[in-house]
């Protein structure tokens, strides 16, 4: 597959990691990647466990799945629940556990329930079945929330007036904000989110470096590109310089897509808070609809609860968030919170930090189980 | 083979914290899931965790017997003579009824066809029963027969008993098809997982992923388009011939739903062995990747309906799969793994790349998934 | 966070709708080619595209994959032989 398969060759790969050992030297530094694409990408890959010691990942708050705190779920489950809804969601978030269940039990006691791969296929549902009200469940960085906003202007131009939007997207700036003013931070620097920055480019980013003096590079979501990416990190750091550089040229410009950004200044508004699951309330990091859009807004259309589900107390997401512990060192990890039964949002989707242990597990350089990568067979 | 004692890790060094976190892990992942639900949904059908979790709480539970028990495709049992039939069934349920490459009629053949051949026997005798929703079209319903007839002459077996229900319309989708099969099992052919030795080599018969993904693109919901046929097909004589060149062949299993991970999933557990699968050996049509890229979902996870996975002992490797390269339904046969005895119960795929991760049970049904 | 797949743009159907079709690996699917037309030199059948939930999200540029894939061989350039000898252990 082209922009592909050249991104992940091993001879390529043990390069790059010989460059990282050198540079990084026998200090020990922790990056962590922001973005959830970039933490499954490390362990579909085996990523981890050809780094070597010197350098630590940290899983970082950027799956959009995980971060809906329970009370929305609940919300769209009671959406779902209305009679002649048709209820629309991404596949992500149909197992996604509420406090009461997820939208998939929900289709299993009769809630239409339907799984769709783009708001505009939701769209198109409306538009062929007059006599039901079809809601999407919108989520999504800066990178989907485009989308659902170009959908929301083609509803309204083509009148389909039995549609609307659960909104939950969410913005990544405020949480790496939140996660650089945590007083027990330990982080040397950031691999920035590749698939966001197309979107709003890299200039969000100068922060990091600026206020908070760690170095940032935004990242391609192939294994050569998060090497590529910590070898200019470790350069940054060696040759005393701290700014945002972009490795994943070839997809991201320094201003973003200016079309898609002035779409959704046209469509969406900041939320004044809203809240993280893991992270608490976070002012102005969510989007919700303008009110030239209010006639689309299901929250408005619809009766729902708006009840907050507090994190489960035991739940250390915030701390893995911040890099502060690792998934295993949490105390429910893996006892009470499995991936099958979650607890907090790091194990929600395969792309939590904990879930991503969890299932792929990690035979880490300092365990005894013998497992001898690469050797052939056959 | 005995369970043999853990391996003493090395005594000098005390188990760090973590380690002690990840040996819980694997411990829980080598057990059966257990049943938490209340409600019977979708991923209780997919054929993952849950489904095993369903099968050992509700049927295993009621019918506990050691045939059962085995947890295989097929049951073989003994008659008085001393000769060994092997008797299996399966419910046939797909939207579309009809995909690119074959119907539900096709599958309904192959699908216990290919459960009895597992077994490694000799399919014989198929009955067949229709349970049909009120105004489904009786043309419709002669183009899947004549279907299942053109399976059942490739497959050398015989439709010879059935039963017909029809149900109120919308308490059923079309029409379901169970079909149970019998077939005599050859004198010396003992497949099964408890055989599987560390040593053994893993194989899979072609290109994976193939109906999973044909499927789902014609149910049209994802507005995909590609030319990829389902690879439903018998496979009763390419086991013949494996049998022939490989005699002493450990263990076979058609990866259907939940696809080549859970098969080998499940061999790691009952075997307790570890199954290591290398990522660049797997055999995946370029454009079935394609399709798994866009919808992010794992080949290894989707269903086949026209392939094996085998374990062979080393030294007959390349016989068998010379031996499957030569037939038409394995021409694209590979080794993809091999057993080891470390660690027990767990699936490892050494990735293209250079890593390796676990690979494991599919908790549900593959969701396309957009982040 | 997001799926990002390339795509190659093999059909422009509909220009004032946006409306475009992606080739995955032989795999097709309608796109919404809207919020890349404002780049420089527009879209054009041909270009690779970054596809998330049905749109196009960003061109690929091809010139900037080249020097990205050139960074890590000028990287290995030092060890060569070392590579040449990773190539024969590792099997490809």
């Amino acid at each position: 597959m082209k922009f592909v398969d050249e991104y992940r060759d091993p001879a390529a790969a043990r390069v790059a990691i010989d460059q990282i050992e050198a540079l990084a030297g026998d200090r020990h530094l922790k990056f962590m990647e922001v973005c959830g694409g970039h933490t499954h990408t490390i362990y579909k890959h085996g990523i981890e466990n050809v780094l070597p010691e010197s350098v630590e990942l940290v899983h970082g708050p950027g799956c959009p799945v995980c971060v809906i705190p329970m009370g929305r779920v609940d919300d769209a489950i009671a959406v779902a629940e209305e009679p002649g809804v048709i209820f629309t969601s991404f596949g992500d978030m149909m197992r996604v556990p509420g406090g009461h269940g997820n939208l998939l039990e929900a289709k299993a006691r009769g809630a239409d329930v339907r799984m769709v791969y783009s708001p505009l296929d939701a769209l198109r549902i409306a538009e062929v079945n007059p006599d039901k009200q079809v809601v999407f469940f919108a989520v999504g960085f800066e990178t989907t929330a485009p989308s659902t906003a170009v959908t929301l202007l083609k509803a309204r131009e083509r009148d389909v007036t039995n549609f609307s939007v659960f909104c939950n997207h969410v913005t990544i700036v405020p949480p790496l904000k939140a996660i650089l003013e945590s007083p027990d931070l330990r982080l040397d620097g950031f691999l920035g989110p590749g698939h966001v920055s197309t979107v709003i480019g890299n200039r969000p980013y100068r922060f990091v470096p600026g206020v908070y003096g760690k170095p940032l590079v935004t990242a391609g979501f192939e294994p050569l590109d998060i090497l590529q990416a910590i070898v200019m990190l470790l350069r940054q750091i060696n040759e005393g310089r701290c700014e945002v550089e972009n490795q994943y040229t070839r997809a991201v410009v320094d201003q973003g897509n200016p079309r898609a950004l002035a779409i959704l200044g046209q469509v969406f508004e900041l939320r004044p808070h809203f809240e993280w699951r893991g992270l608490g309330f976070i002012s102005q990091s969510a989007l919700k609809l303008r009110d030239d859009f209010a006639a689309f807004d299901a929250e408005l259309r619809f009766q729902v609860p708006g009840v907050r589900v507090a994190d489960p107390k035991a739940c250390q997401c915030g701390e893995v968030l911040k890099g502060v512990i690792k998934p295993w060192e949490c105390k429910v990890f893996g006892t009470a919170c499995t991936p099958e039964t979650p607890i907090g949002t790091c194990m929600v989707s395969s792309e939590g930090a904990c879930a991503a242990y969890y299932n792929y597990g990690r035979f880490t350089r300092s365990t005894t189980i013998p497992v001898r990568a690469a050797e052939p067979v056959g | 083979m005995a369970p043999e004692p853990a391996p003493d890790r090395e005594e000098h060094h005390a188990p760090s914290r973590e380690e002690v976190v990840l040996e819980r892990i694997e411990a829980f992942r080598r057990r059966r899931p257990k049943l938490k639900d209340d409600f019977i949904n979708s991923a209780h059908g997919a054929g993952g965790k849950a489904s095993a979790a369903l099968i050992d709480a509700v049927f295993v539970e009621a019918f506990r017997n050691d045939t059962l028990e085995a947890m295989t495709d097929g049951a073989v049992v003994a008659l008085p003579s001393g000769d060994r039939v092997a008797f299996s069934t399966d419910g046939f349920v797909v939207k579309p009824l009809r995909f690119p490459g074959g119907s539900i009629g096709h599958l309904a053949i192959h699908g216990t066809v290919n459960d009895l051949a597992m077994m490694g026997a000799v399919p014989k005798w198929i009955s067949a029963a229709f349970v049909i929703e009120d105004g489904f079209p009786i043309a419709e319903l002669h183009q899947i027969v004549a279907d299942m007839r053109e399976a059942a002459v490739h497959a050398g077996v015989e439709v010879v008993t059935g039963d017909t229900k029809v149900v109120n319309k919308g308490a059923a989708d079309g029409v379901y098809i169970t079909t149970a099969g019998m077939g005599t099992v050859p004198a010396g052919v003992e497949l099964s997982a408890s055989k599987v030795e560390p040593g053994d080599k893993v194989l899979v018969s072609g290109k994976i992923g193939d109906h999973g993904v044909a499927v789902m693109i014609a149910r049209g919901d994802l507005a995909l388009e590609a030319d990829i046929p389902s690879d439903t097909a018998p496979l009763n004589e390419l086991v013949e011939k494996l049998l022939a060149a490989a005699p002493n062949t450990r263990f076979l299993r058609d990866p259907t739903r939940g696809g080549v991970a859970t098969v080998c999933n499940e061999l790691a557990r009952a075997s307790e062995v570890a199954v290591v699968l290398q990522e660049s050996a797997l055999p995946i049509r370029g454009i079935v990747n394609g399709a798994c890229e866009i919808l992010g979902i794992d080949p290894l996870y989707v269903a086949n309906e026209g392939k094996l996975v085998a374990v062979v002992p080393a030294d007959e490797a390349d016989s068998a799969l010379a031996a499957m390269r030569a037939h038409p339904f394995g021409a694209d046969a590979a080794v993809i793994g091999e057993i080891r005895d470390e660690p027990p119960g767990i699936v490892i795929l050494n990735t293209g790349f250079g890593g390796n991760r676990i690979v494991d049970m599919l908790v549900g049904d593959p969701l396309p998934r957009i982040c | 966070m997001c799926l990002g797949i390339p795509g190659q743009l093999v059909e422009i159907v509909d220009e004032n709708e946006h409306r475009g079709i992606a080739d995955v690996d032989g795999v097709r699917r309608e796109i919404n080619i809207g919020l890349v037309m404002g780049e420089a030199g527009g879209i054009n059948v041909g270009d690779w595209v970054l596809i998330h939930v049905g749109f196009a999200m960003s061109r690929i540029d091809e010139e900037e994959a080249q020097k990205t894939l050139d960074f890590l061989k000028l990287m290995g350039s030092v060890y060569d032989d070392e590579l040449d000898q990773l190539r024969m252990d590792t099997p490809l």
